[in-house]
């Protein structure tokens, strides 16, 4: 009969011991940070959510328009013009963000690569006040001589997918890269078209630093401020085309925040946690998709 | 891995230390308040600096509402407000030092000249939606209104006894830039922006142009001699009346001093109008 | 042949985006370059900033930035660490804490810069100051690194780390000389990104470092940001446009300055790497 000893497994470098903890406290500290910032937002938004102050959360979606003032709070025009904007950009950076890192990754040439990945990174850091700029001086006259008045939902998704675009191409550009060189040269040896080893087997093996570039893309979007309230036009509406001026929630809190009191404010920041809301539901399905993924 | 930390501990202790050196000894106001009036205000407290050298006057925006709850609660030593205080802001001492109109703007390319009282009104709340109507071309008119809670709007409203939610707008703007902006770029766009502001950008060659109110030509000269039915007040507020270095400050702002500076922002300074 | 057609798809994706971003390039060129001169990079702002230049804007916008990378790369980079090579990858810890930061990277900037007036320059009392500028600043910068360095750490092989445990190398040396280099390219594209972010960072400001646009002496005093000055420039200021170009024109080039430290740091740092290979 065997004796099975168990021995205590010991810790070769009581270094990796201590960087164990010490690394995980900045990571708890970051988790902590996160906790702050609801607790803020709820205790802000609690007059309103607990519906003592004559509001109930149904309010929100149910009320006529959005006039504080004469203290009608619908909210829902403005939730579809942040979804609206926030996927037709999508719509617009996700595959051209994607076929730009493949285009600097895989079929650049060396001198054009250098000067389009500076020029991407350069994009990345351009201020929204200088996209709204841009956008109020140049694109809603262009927009509105086709169709007045110009600043519209139109407009709003292009400057989006502008300033997102760059977050999906470093992000994908990054996770193409760290792929295994053996995968593009097997792929290759196979036979396969360019296309299809771009597509059918760099892209997939890429795919859980590039959702998570999608994931920083559409969070960057959904809580864009100044360059759409530059050029969407701020009417608070249910957009029916693309035409149509829209107030997006984040607008509508850079709006009003300055002289809002009481219930107006309290609405003004369950707005905001509406926003996170939507954004840790999509960061939800990505981890759950993430994880799908890993395993197959 | 040791050094790494210690480089970060450097660091944050070498922050701190930053944080608590230097600290003002020197007699300091902090102002807040309005947007429109701080660009002046920012000009004039510079100049007050320099005239009375040591002291430091701290400009911050926020809006009129802002710069009346901090005055109140004692966060700002002065608070800026674009308009005449309300019968409920009667705790606070108003001080004001500037006039300003409001005159409202169409593009330079727009043949109608002039606008009717009924008719701003039908135009404002969407009764008239083609320039066609008015004598003009055949084109939609794109109302441009100003966000809730900015004075320039709630003066607008009173002026034409309107409630914010009559007006049908096609894009609502924040600040008087982005109104003149918007007009500019769109041939069939109405808004209305301050004058000093719309003046400046007449001359200057951006395509607007200013409608008179009421038969009144829209110029701060008429702001001035106190013609022009659509002006307001430029107030610095205070909670209670106002004592030590705000008070000096205050009536430097109001002296004849300022009037160059406070012409230089396209406003009508008190001490020299009337 | 779909070979062909995909192909130059890509080449007139990478076309369109070129020409678009050339158009607003130019824009910012043509209408900035007037506005620049010595006299605008180095002197104090007049006339509401329409006169004058921008050297103290530049000094505070540097100084915001400082504080916020001093204080979002360790934490960041820690953070990524722990999380890609301490944690269970699927474990529960290290998934609701990679939520969480997935969470906060969605947080509207407006939102941000409301906690931070109330958090840092209200509950903490730094007031209007640099300070608490740079801390909402890296509240922001801190998902944005710990998703891209942990993407990056993810990234690499196993075999590399199981080679260095076979030759008994502490997980210190590990992380120091094998994976931090091979994960530097990911580390600093969320570093650009994270920066990029941060200097365009425009209403979180206004409520936490301020409006104030002298140079401030100490990280207590209230500085106005480079983005901040160029939205009063344009929005608010009468007559401030072309000023307001010739900031916008100033910040692109800092950027462009900061792109080239940050991949000479990258380059730096892979060249450390101890490959198998």
């Amino acid at each position: 009969m065997h004796e099975v000893t168990v021995t205590r497994k010991k810790q070769r470098w009581p270094s990796d011991a201590l960087m164990k903890v010490m690394l995980g406290l900045p990571a708890l500290a970051a988790a902590a940070l996160l906790l702050l910032i609801v607790v803020f937002l709820v205790y802000e938004a609690w007059p309103v959510m607990t519906g003592r102050s004559g509001i109930s959360l149904l309010d929100f979606f149910r009320s006529d328009g959005w006039y504080p003032l004469q203290e009608q709070f619908g909210m829902l025009p403005m939730v579809w013009a942040s979804i609206a904007a926030a996927l037709g950009a999508m719509l617009l950076a996700v595959p051209m963000g994607l076929a730009c890192a493949l285009f600097s990754q895989y079929l650049a040439p060396a001198w054009i690569k250098g000067l389009f990945n500076s020029m991407i990174s350069l994009l990345a850091g351009i201020p929204s006040v200088v996209f709204g700029l841009w956008g109020l001086t140049v694109l809603v006259p262009l927009i509105g001589q086709w169709q007045p008045p110009g600043a519209s939902l139109l407009a709003a998704v292009l400057i989006l997918a502008m300033m997102t675009l760059p977050t999906v191409a470093l992000t994908s550009r990054a996770a193409l890269a760290a792929t295994t060189p053996s995968l593009y040269q097997g792929a290759a040896m196979l036979g396969m078209s360019r296309h299809r080893i771009l597509l059918g087997v760099l892209v997939p093996a890429a795919r859980r630093g590039i959702l998570g570039g999608v994931l920083l893309a559409i969070a960057r979007a959904l809580g864009e401020t100044m360059a759409v309230l530059m050029v969407a036009g701020n009417v608070v509406q249910t957009p029916a085309s693309l035409f149509d001026p829209i107030r997006v929630l984040t607008a509508n809190i850079a709006l009003e925040m300055a002289y809002a009191v009481d219930q107006h404010r309290s609405s003004l920041f369950v707005s905001g946690l509406l926003l996170m809301a939507m954004v840790a539901i999509l960061a939800w399905l990505a981890n759950r998709m993430s994880r799908s993924m890993a395993h197959g | 891995m040791l050094d790494f930390c210690l480089r970060r501990l450097a660091i944050l202790i070498l922050s701190s230390g930053l944080v608590f050196a230097v600290q003002a000894e020197s007699p300091r106001l902090t102002i807040t308040g309005s947007s429109t009036v701080a660009p002046v205000i920012s000009d004039i407290g510079k100049a007050f600096e320099q005239t009375n050298p040591g002291t430091r006057i701290d400009v911050q925006t926020g809006g009129s509402s802002r710069g009346i709850a901090d005055a109140r609660e004692g966060r700002a030593d002065i608070g800026m407000v674009s308009r005449a205080l309300n019968d409920n802001e009667n705790d606070l001492a108003a001080y004001p030092f500037a006039m300003d109109g409001i005159s409202i703007i169409t593009h330079a390319s727009n043949p109608v000249n002039a606008l009717s009282r009924e008719n701003t009104i039908a135009v404002f709340t969407g009764k008239i939606t083609n320039w066609k109507a008015l004598g003009g071309p055949d084109r939609p008119i794109t109302v441009v209104n100003k966000a809730e809670g900015r004075s320039t709007l709630e003066l607008f409203l009173a002026f034409f006894q309107l409630k914010n939610s009559d007006i049908r707008a096609q894009v609502v703007i924040g600040d008087n830039q982005q109104g003149i902006k918007t007009v500019a770029g769109n041939p069939g766009a109405i808004g209305y922006v301050s004058i000093g502001t719309a003046e400046f950008e007449a001359e200057y060659g951006t395509p607007i142009k200013l409608l008179p109110m009421a038969g009144i030509a829209p110029t701060t000269a008429h702001v001035a001699d106190g013609s022009y039915p659509l002006s307001r007040q430029l107030n610095l507020v205070t909670a209670g009346p106002a004592g030590g270095l705000a008070a000096e400050f205050i009536a430097y702002a109001r002296s004849a001093s300022v009037n160059a500076l406070i012409g230089e922002h396209f406003f009508v300074a008190l001490s020299s109008a009337k | 042949m779909a070979d062909r057609f995909f192909l130059l798809t890509l080449w007139l994706i990478a076309g369109l985006v070129t020409l678009t971003f050339a158009w607003l390039l130019g824009d910012i060129l043509i209408k900035g370059v007037p506005a620049i001169s010595w006299e605008f990079l180095s002197q104090a702002p007049s006339r509401a900033g329409r006169q004058g230049g921008i050297w103290p804007i530049l000094v505070s916008t540097v100084l915001i930035l400082s504080v916020a990378i001093c204080v979002a790369l360790p934490l960041g980079l820690c953070s990524a660490i722990w999380l890609a090579e301490f944690t269970r990858r699927d474990g529960p810890l290290g998934r609701r804490i990679g939520l969480a930061l997935d969470i906060l990277a969605g947080v509207p900037s407006i939102v941000i810069g409301l906690f931070g007036y109330a958090f840092f320059s209200g509950f903490l009392g730094l007031g209007f100051s640099i300070l608490s500028g740079g801390l909402t600043l890296a509240c922001m910068m801190l998902p944005i690194l710990v998703r891209t360095a942990e993407s990056g750490l993810t990234a690499v092989p196993d075999e590399w780390r199981h080679a260095a445990a076979a030759l008994g190398m502490r997980r210190g040396s590990v992380l120091w000389h094998v994976l931090l280099p091979a994960a530097a390219p990911a580390i600093t594209a969320g570093l650009l990104l994270a920066v990029g972010r941060a200097t365009a960072e425009t209403a979180a400001l206004i409520f936490t470092s301020g409006y104030v646009d002298r140079m401030p002496e100490s990280l207590s005093d209230s500085g106005r940001a480079l983005a901040v000055h160029i939205y009063d420039l344009s929005m608010n200021v009468t007559g401030g446009d072309q000023a307001a170009y010739g900031s916008a024109l100033v910040l692109v080039t800092l950027i462009i300055v900061i792109n080239l430290l940050a991949n000479l740091l990258s380059l730096y740092w892979a060249k450390r790497k101890v490959t198998l290979a």
